[in-house]
């Protein structure tokens, strides 16, 4: 281990060192415009964001619920690509440290290419993917391909994830594991998910990586609670339902600057 | 040949698992449970019984002269999979993985359906062993097969109108891999085709396989031999490869699947997977599909809405780049016109999709003299009634006309 710190290693010994867990924050790029998404990464950054995921739409994608889906068919019908993803997530290294994790079903990256892809992304100041569905089982080739480039992999755990499956995900990952907290798709949850504690028990006794949870988080109560518990609090369709509501307005920014601000504060503050 | 698919269920490069984390567990669990089903001589008992006395099997094989006369070339013999109960070669697959839910201890299950026969197949099934059935069909489809959607009610099963995307079988598939994402500890997800993530292209051919292996026995006993080519519509595959594998080790039998052509060569306007996909992933499984250059996967178009789907089971990608198995497209058109034809010189009228093997026999009868054909009639046409009103007006115009 040999190369250097990426930018969320070095993230998460920032938050370690703090005594607080990060809030990873998600948008699908491209909804309502590509220009739009790059003023909304910033509002996310100034709101207290540590880390952002970008989401590349995609017409079929089944782990997503309503929000995401349909912030995925805006964009689409705005004609995004994914090199205009990669050229938003260019404007916003070019801004600010904040790393950035690609967040992506597999079919786009194959059409585009994974070495292409890989170098592209590492050239964007991207500094990690996720791959939605790829399965540790099918990742070998892409896990040395995005190695190459000094790209983290996360990939995510489940509920469901069986002790050797667990073991695989956290071989595989390298940057943070993504807990997904709830059997289910994405989408904002009335309550936290009983499945939470125990899944980041089972993963901390297989691993030393920070552990993100996601999956339903929208209320700063329940980031606190995560926070307790987790290393990274991801928040996604609550951010994505936002931008839908207020996608015509010239408050969005503030409005999602706000929102932000509200869980990253409930991430500072000790109980 | 018989060995595909691999242990992490690729057939040559294609299939394998595909799906969010959440999900994988639960195929490994299905697969476990196929796995030991399948040495259980209890289990091969009762499908076995369920199959011969409920389901209606073995199906006739049926020497079609007058159609076979009228085109003047080939024998043309007919696989009566029409003949089953629902219509349908989908029941084969029901009660396979309805018996393995069972095993599962899986009390709810979710199916898609594009044609709505998988639907009702489901729905039957999950009346006969007392299991909750919710199936997800696209509005498109609903409005277009609505015969099969009260039929679906009728069984006691909940339909649930999917009206994103294409509003086709595509969209319904991936609102049931939502649903069983969300409850995946009490549901088994009953795929109707040979396609998806591993197991399923294994284990629907598998509960498929019948339907070759008795036609290969009753051709043998009608002809003394092989026949020459074997025809069968391809939608996401599972009547075509049923039919297809029992002849995969006899070189000299051409297999012949029928893709849906639609209304033209446009992107949108067809489901011809092999004519202008490219390899991709679409609902956990990697084979040819069609998309546009951003990986985005493109609409497709059929008069049948069981062909009507941008991918195709993994196998037949295979069986496509090795060249034992051959795919051609038929239209629309040529696929009424087939059903019309079968419809008057043999009296059986198709399901809209076997109408497009159909059409592909009809197309090379005339130029293969003393050759044998064989076609399986996947399912029968009265789901598709209200389509055959709309396109063959002069049949349909008012009493006393």
């Amino acid at each position: 281990m040999s190369r250097p710190a990426s930018r969320i290693e070095s993230l998460f010994a920032r938050l370690r060192s703090e005594g607080r867990a990060g809030l990873i924050a998600y948008l699908t790029a491209g909804d309502p415009s590509m220009d739009r998404t790059a003023s909304l990464i910033a509002a996310l950054e100034r709101g207290g964001a540590d880390l952002i995921e970008l989401g590349v739409p995609f017409s079929d994608p089944v782990a997503d619920g309503p929000v995401i889906q349909r912030a995925s068919d805006r964009a689409l019908r705005a004609g995004a690509r994914l090199r205009d993803v990669l050229d938003v997530a260019r404007q916003a290294r070019r801004r600010s440290e904040t790393p950035i994790l690609l967040f992506t079903y597999l079919n786009p990256v194959l059409r585009y290419g994974l070495d292409r892809l890989a170098q592209d992304a590492a050239g964007s100041g991207i500094d990690g993917c996720l791959m939605t569905d790829l399965s540790v089982e099918e990742a070998e080739d892409y896990v040395q391909i995005m190695r190459r480039r000094n790209l983290d992999t996360v990939f995510l755990a489940a509920p469901t994830s069986t002790p050797e499956r667990m073991r695989l995900v956290a071989r595989y990952s390298t940057g943070f594991v993504y807990l997904v907290s709830r059997t289910g798709v994405t989408g904002v949850q009335a309550s936290l998910s009983e499945a939470t504690a125990p899944l980041v028990r089972a993963m901390r006794q297989i691993t030393d990586l920070p552990l993100a949870v996601g999956f339903g988080i929208s209320r700063p109560e329940h980031a606190a609670e995560v926070g307790e518990l987790a290393d990274g609090v991801v928040v996604g369709s609550a951010f994505v339902r936002l931008i839908e509501e207020h996608a015509a307005s010239p408050e969005l920014e503030s409005k999602l600057e706000s929102l932000a601000r509200g869980l990253s504060q409930a991430l500072r503050t000790k109980k | 040949m018989n060995a595909q698919p691999d242990a992490r269920g690729h057939f040559g490069p294609y299939g394998g698992r595909f799906v969010p984390e959440v999900l994988m567990s639960p195929l490994e669990e299905f697969e476990r449970a196929y796995a030991e089903a399948r040495n259980d001589p209890g289990f091969r008992q009762e499908l076995e019984d369920l199959l011969r006395n409920y389901a209606g099997r073995p199906t006739p094989l049926y020497r079609a002269d007058r159609l076979s006369q009228s085109l003047g070339g080939a024998r043309l013999y007919i696989k009566r999979e029409d003949l089953l109960h629902t219509g349908a070669h989908k029941i084969n697959n029901c009660l396979g993985q309805a018996l393995l839910a069972r095993r599962m201890g899986k009390r709810r299950i979710v199916a898609e359906t594009g044609a709505g026969q998988h639907g009702v197949a489901t729905a039957t099934v999950c009346a006969l062993f007392g299991m909750e059935c919710v199936v997800y069909m696209g509005v498109e489809d609903m409005r277009r097969q609505r015969l099969n959607v009260f039929r679906m009610r009728l069984l006691g099963a909940k339909v649930v109108g999917v009206d994103a995307g294409s509003r086709t079988l595509k969209d319904a598939i991936s609102e049931a891999m939502r649903d069983w994402v969300t409850n995946v500890s009490t549901t088994h997800y009953l795929l109707g085709s040979a396609l998806g993530a591993h197991p399923y292209p294994m284990i629907v051919r598998d509960f498929q396989r019948v339907i070759g292996d008795e036609a290969r026995r009753q051709i043998l006993d009608a002809e003394g031999r092989l026949p020459d080519a074997v025809f069968a519509c391809v939608g996401g595959g599972s009547n075509s490869i049923g039919i297809f594998h029992a002849f995969l080790d006899d070189p000299a039998v051409k297999l012949v699947g029928a893709e849906a052509g639609g209304r033209g060569n446009e992107l949108g306007n067809h489901a011809a997977r092999f004519l202008m996909g490219t390899p991709g992933v679409l609902h956990g499984v990697y084979s040819y599909l069609l998309q546009d250059e951003d990986g985005q996967v493109a609409p497709t178009h059929s008069v049948s809405a069981g062909l009507d789907y941008a991918s195709v089971g993994p196998e037949h990608a295979l069986l496509h780049d090795q060249g034992r198995a051959e795919y051609v497209t038929v239209g629309d058109a040529e696929a009424l016109e087939a059903a019309r034809i079968l419809s008057r010189t043999e009296g059986l009228i198709p399901a809209l999709e076997s109408a497009h093997a159909v059409a592909e026999a009809i197309r090379r009868a005339p130029r293969a003299h003393d050759q044998v054909f064989l076609v399986n009639l996947s399912g029968r046409g009265d789901k598709d009634i209200d389509i055959y009103r709309e396109n063959f007006p002069d049949l349909d115009e008012p009493a006393g006309q």
